[in-house]
């Protein structure tokens, strides 16, 4: 079963074509990478997906919703984390994540910042201003704000953005660990080709408004002949033609 | 539906009475200009008052009375309109608005908070008013709470639309979070009645909710009655310009989703 399916997916401002008639479909507990330079669609896409933005044409579905009549029946039941989109900083990460636990309407909701706070190593910030913490210690409350509700899906815009190694991968490693235990379908916008080849299990190729290219990550290598996803994200940002790589 | 519902609009609330519990300025700035206000009018007034005997005496009520009144129409309109300034200057509303909060929920937590706001706000000047003009603006009798019911109305309606110009223009149309409804001050007969206006400027008064609240505050220290014609048209004129506000909230919120205003408010 499609988790979220998009058809005729298109956004316009004016002339300018942000997203231009995408159709993509991701199932159940799927991690589905969304690759593309900067301008590609990648983030107005999302912004259509979480009902930020009302597409120009084209539908959405998520968890069987569409997006045009019943968001809020959608929304409930996923979750979305940006190191792009803050949360207020003069509150404790404790008072974030309980307005978070009543606009989702989570039940037990002390109980569960606790869970989330010893899962991401956040026990001991849970009282200090969001504001005056690291860009690593934030980046693990938005993500611990993305899972206050048990999303059952997860949209992320560059999960890891701004991160040290070793920050990075112990998120990467709590989101596969997350996938595996809940079933959460998770759609990611990255930059990151390494975190893409390890999360995801199918990516779509964004360009200018369009997706390019998509299949799973040995799926490209094989095509374009390359070693990494970040050699096939340059051949198509590039317009290197596929003949002339070896 | 409901207990979900008061959740969400319980959870927005929080998000700004947490704000107050950690930090006293911000408490004391809600009382400081109510207060500020009421200070110089009183002394204004008492030295007028002095001189002109018990006419004097009435009048001085009156703008007493016209001050703080007015002042629960300027909290109320300031506290819908800052609250969700904060959200923009947080960035907060990209994840505000992805959140399963209804539109209108928002509007109803805005609107609470407002009233909390207004009463940590106007409520010192209205005792220091007593303790030192012995003023006591509660001699109206329970009219008052009508009074301020049409006033705190008026203040949400007129903050629906300076949302609503928020959502249209960004946040470079915050300033007139503050100075909108002072620009409605000459024509809300807070200090004096609507027939001081030039004839030309009355029809506009007087579509005016907070016009007929004030000329039913003067009838009733003057005369002791309850002038419930204007209490009428006051509640009447505050349905209509609410449903119009509300209406434009709804369509300048749908109007910044189809221009992708949410991505890029704050910055």
């Amino acid at each position: 079963m499609d988790v979220i399916a998009a058809k005729g997916l298109t956004k316009h401002y004016g002339d300018t074509r942000a997203v231009d008639g995408i159709d993509f479909a991701v199932a159940a507990g799927q991690t589905v990478g969304l690759l593309g330079g900067n301008g590609a669609g990648k983030t107005t896409t999302i912004a259509m997906l979480l009902g930020l933005l009302i597409p120009t044409a084209g539908s959405i579905h998520i968890l069987g919703h569409d997006m045009a009549r019943d968001r809020f029946a959608a929304l409930a039941r996923m979750n979305f984390s940006s190191p792009y989109v803050a949360l207020p900083q003069r509150l404790s990460v404790a008072e974030n994540l309980r307005v978070y636990g009543h606009l989702y309407d989570v039940r037990h909701t002390e109980a569960r910042i606790v869970e989330l706070a010893g899962e991401l190593d956040l026990t001991d910030l849970l009282n200090r201003p969001a504001g005056q913490l690291s860009a690593g210690q934030k980046t693990r409350v938005a993500l611990a704000k993305a899972l206050i509700n048990r999303p059952e899906v997860l949209l992320l815009d560059e999960p890891t953005a701004s991160l040290d190694p070793d920050t990075g991968d112990l998120v990467r490693s709590w989101l596969e660990r997350y996938r595996a235990e809940s079933g959460c379908t998770i759609l990611l916008a990255s930059h990151n080709m390494a975190e893409v080849e390890r999360l995801c299990s199918h990516v779509l190729m964004m360009k200018q408004g369009h997706i390019v290219d998509r299949g799973s990550p040995a799926d490209l290598l094989s095509r374009y002949g390359r070693d990494d996803l970040e050699e096939v994200f340059l051949d198509i940002a590039r317009d290197r033609p596929r003949e002339r790589v070896t | 539906m409901i207990r979900p519902a008061l959740r969400r609009i319980w959870g927005l609330m929080y998000r700004h009475l947490a704000l107050y519990r950690r930090s006293w300025p911000r408490l004391l700035e809600l009382a400081y200009w109510p207060t500020l206000t009421m200070c110089i009018w009183g002394l204004t007034a008492s030295f007028f008052g002095a001189r002109l005997g018990s006419a004097g005496a009435v009048a001085f009520g009156m703008l007493l009375g016209g001050v703080l009144l007015w002042e629960v129409a300027l909290r109320s309109q300031m506290g819908v309109a800052i609250s969700f300034l904060e959200e923009i200057w947080s960035r907060n509303l990209g994840h505000v608005f992805v959140s399963p909060l209804r539109p209108w929920e928002l509007v109803a937590a805005l609107i609470v908070l407002s009233v909390v706001r207004m009463a940590v706000g106007v409520l010192p000047a209205v005792l220091l008013a007593w303790a030192l003009y012995a003023f006591n603006l509660f001699t109206l009798g329970p009219v008052l709470i009508l009074f301020a019911i049409n006033l705190m109305a008026m203040g949400w309606w007129v903050s629906l639309g300076v949302v609503s110009l928020i959502l249209r223009h960004g946040a470079g149309a915050e300033a007139l979070a503050w100075s909108v409804l002072f620009a409605l001050t000459p024509f809300s007969a807070v200090y004096y009645p609507v027939s001081v206006l030039p004839a030309w400027l009355r029809p506009l008064a007087l579509a005016l909710p907070s016009a007929h609240v004030f000329e039913g505050m003067r009838t009733l220290l003057q005369t002791g009655t309850i002038a419930w014609g204007h209490m009428a048209w006051a509640f009447g004129l505050n349905a209509l310009w609410l449903g119009g506000a509300g209406l434009l909230f709804m369509l300048e919120f749908r109007s910044a989703r189809e221009r992708g205003a949410f991505l890029t408010m704050g910055e």
